[in-house]
């Protein structure tokens, strides 16, 4: 199936190309804009945003791999990352992890079989005075020292997992 | 004690334009700096102290200086808001809850080196200071304190946003520009500076977040009061994160210049460590400044002092490590960072990085020989000074002071076949 661009993400790419003298200058906000619109980063649509911006694809895959927040495969509908640099170490991350890896019934690096939750590690996310901490999509969720807080935070999305995947 | 950036959180939507004008005095300082000559906007700023806040503590006002004057080339600004060294948290309070504080700061530095365009480059992990700062941009502009002719001058001037993608190498200002041009973030080789060869080939000028919020209190009150906050060479007040085993872990605001014992164990700051217990080791400004003993905490904080104890200031965020702390364990989980955040282009740094992490996970593990200590000693050695950028510098002192200061530990695990702390 041919890529491209729904009509809310082609406006958010005319709207990215303004704000430089070139398009190569376009090429990281863009490649979040087709993550966003078809989900995840294929190579197909590191040629697609290539080919917007009239760029080599070479030079697009570069960038695409060299970034981390660049899914190069489908991650669940909950991306769960935990930080696991130091401040949040010494707090208690790595016991973190593995009471996500109990609770979600994968390990690091794995997405449930349903596509709900994915669990990485990342590192640091700027909360070094509320640790430990994760981020789940765009949303902090910090102080995470008790089993309670971290039920707190899941609950709700615990419950969504048994509704049908609307996907993305 | 005056406050400067931590005021915004005694006030409800401290990020709205109304709130920041109202509450705050806000955007007083271009109607008065857009009607000075620049180069006495240098003077002002050199004569406040201020040194650069993402960690290297440049002098601002030297910096801007650098700028060619003759250049017909476009001019940038581009801020640095890339905060992502452990330990570091103090650009995101600014971000989010301040951002009309940066954007004013933005205003004066850009009439000053005569830019018309200024990028914010915030990391792609922070959704919500991004959201802050477009909103913030889009409220400026709507009072017309950005866009055509700002503040009824003839001076133009936009500010964009560019999000990163998950990369601490980034926070390098000469990786910062290749990404901002579209490229992986590797570092460029110096000279030439950016001042003169820097985004899209033109003269740019790269300053951090807390940097330019300071520039309004410069603008209003004059360089020289702004720097009798500070301590000598050391201007203002500054943000200060505490984390790790604190008793009160958070983001305190204070001079330039307090004690270290302060900021750790004063009602005002952290009180002391967690659960009562000992100080074992802190590292004074996010994790590539090595770490110091408690012996030495009676340090002033600023730029020149924290080089005496043979550390570095940094960005001020302190991380505090108690008597329970495995310190091959922090080794072993900064190397960890290192290597995988290295751009991976110089081959010390990429293949070193590597290389103590993996020998100290296995002296954490308890399959590490005496040959072990040796070789994590010289692979610092083989690293340092040797790469385009201080990323392997960092990673090589870092490791190393452990190894200065907590060697018997080491050789205990290496003896014993282990660790015997508690897991974290």
């Amino acid at each position: 199936m041919e890529l491209e661009f729904s009509s809310q993400a082609e406006e958010r790419f005319q709207a990215i190309l303004k704000r430089y003298p070139n398009t190569r200058a376009a090429l990281l906000p863009t490649l979040f804009v087709a993550q966003d619109d078809f989900g995840y980063l294929s190579v197909g649509a590191m040629e697609y945003v290539a080919g917007r911006l009239e760029l080599p694809p070479s030079k697009v895959l570069n960038v695409g791999t060299f970034y981390t927040m660049y899914n190069k495969r489908p991650v669940g509908k909950y991306h769960v990352q935990v930080c696991a640099s130091i401040s949040c170490a010494l707090m208690g991350a790595h016991r973190l992890v593995h009471q996500l890896e109990q609770k979600l019934g994968i390990r690091l690096g794995e997405t449930t079989e349903d596509g709900q939750f994915t669990l990485s590690e990342v590192e640091c996310l700027a909360s070094c005075g509320t640790a430990p901490m994760l981020q789940i999509n765009d949303d902090y969720h910090e102080n995470l020292k008790t089993p309670e807080s971290i039920d707190a935070v899941f609950k709700p999305l615990l419950g969504d997992s048994k509704k049908p995947n609307q996907g993305r | 004690m005056r406050k400067l950036f931590t005021k915004c959180l005694d006030f409800e939507k401290p990020w709205d334009i109304d709130v920041y004008i109202s509450k705050q005095g806000g955007y007083r300082s271009p109607k008065k700096s857009l009607s000075m000559e620049p180069s006495a906007i240098i003077d002002e700023v050199k004569k406040s102290n201020l040194r650069g806040r993402g960690g290297a503590g440049f002098p601002t006002g030297l910096k801007w200086s650098f700028l060619p004057k003759d250049s017909e080339a476009p001019k940038y600004l581009v801020i640095n808001a890339d905060e992502g060294e452990p330990g570091t948290f103090k650009d995101r309070l600014i971000l989010e809850f301040d951002p009309h504080r940066l954007l004013e700061g933005c205003i004066t530095a850009c009439y000053t080196l005569g830019a018309h365009v200024c990028y914010i480059y915030i990391r792609g992990e922070l959704r919500q200071c991004h959201a802050r700062v477009e909103e913030a941009i889009a409220q400026a502009r709507s009072r017309g304190f950005l866009g055509e002719g700002i503040f009824g001058t003839k001076y133009d001037l936009e500010i964009y946003v560019h999000t990163g993608a998950g990369a601490y190498i980034c926070g390098e200002e000469t990786a910062l520009l290749e990404s901002l041009e579209g490229k992986a973030g590797k570092p460029r080789m110096k000279p030439p500076f950016p001042a003169v060869v820097g985004l899209f080939g033109c003269p740019t000028i790269i300053n951090n977040v807390e940097t330019i919020a300071c520039i309004p209190t410069i603008i209003n009150d004059g360089g020289e009061a702004f720097a009798a906050d500070g301590c000598e060479r050391n201007g203002g007040i500054k943000l200060y994160g505490i984390s790790g085993h604190s008793a009160r872990p958070g983001m305190y605001e204070a001079p330039q210049g307090i004690s270290m014992r302060e900021l750790i164990y004063g009602d005002d700051f952290g009180r002391g460590i967690r659960e009562g217990r000992e100080l074992k080791g802190v590292i004074p400004g996010g994790s590539s400044c090595p770490c110091i003993l408690p012996a030495d905490i009676d340090v002033a904080m600023d730029f020149d002092s924290l080089r005496k104890v043979n550390s570095l200031f940094g960005t001020g965020g302190l991380i505090l490590m108690d008597d329970q702390t495995c310190m091959v364990r922090v080794a072993a989980t900064l190397a960890t960072f290192y290597h995988i955040e290295s751009c991976g282009q110089c081959t010390p740094c990429r293949e070193g990085t590597g290389w103590l992490k993996r020998v100290l996970d296995n002296i954490e593990a308890g399959t590490g020989t005496p040959k072990d200590l040796a070789l994590l000693k010289d692979v610092c050695d083989n690293i340092a000074g040797n790469t385009i950028c201080p990323h392997g510098d960092a990673a090589s002192m870092a490791v190393g002071s452990y190894l200065r200061h907590f060697m018997p530990e080491f050789e205990a695990h290496v003896e014993r076949g282990g660790c015997w702390f508690p897991e974290w």
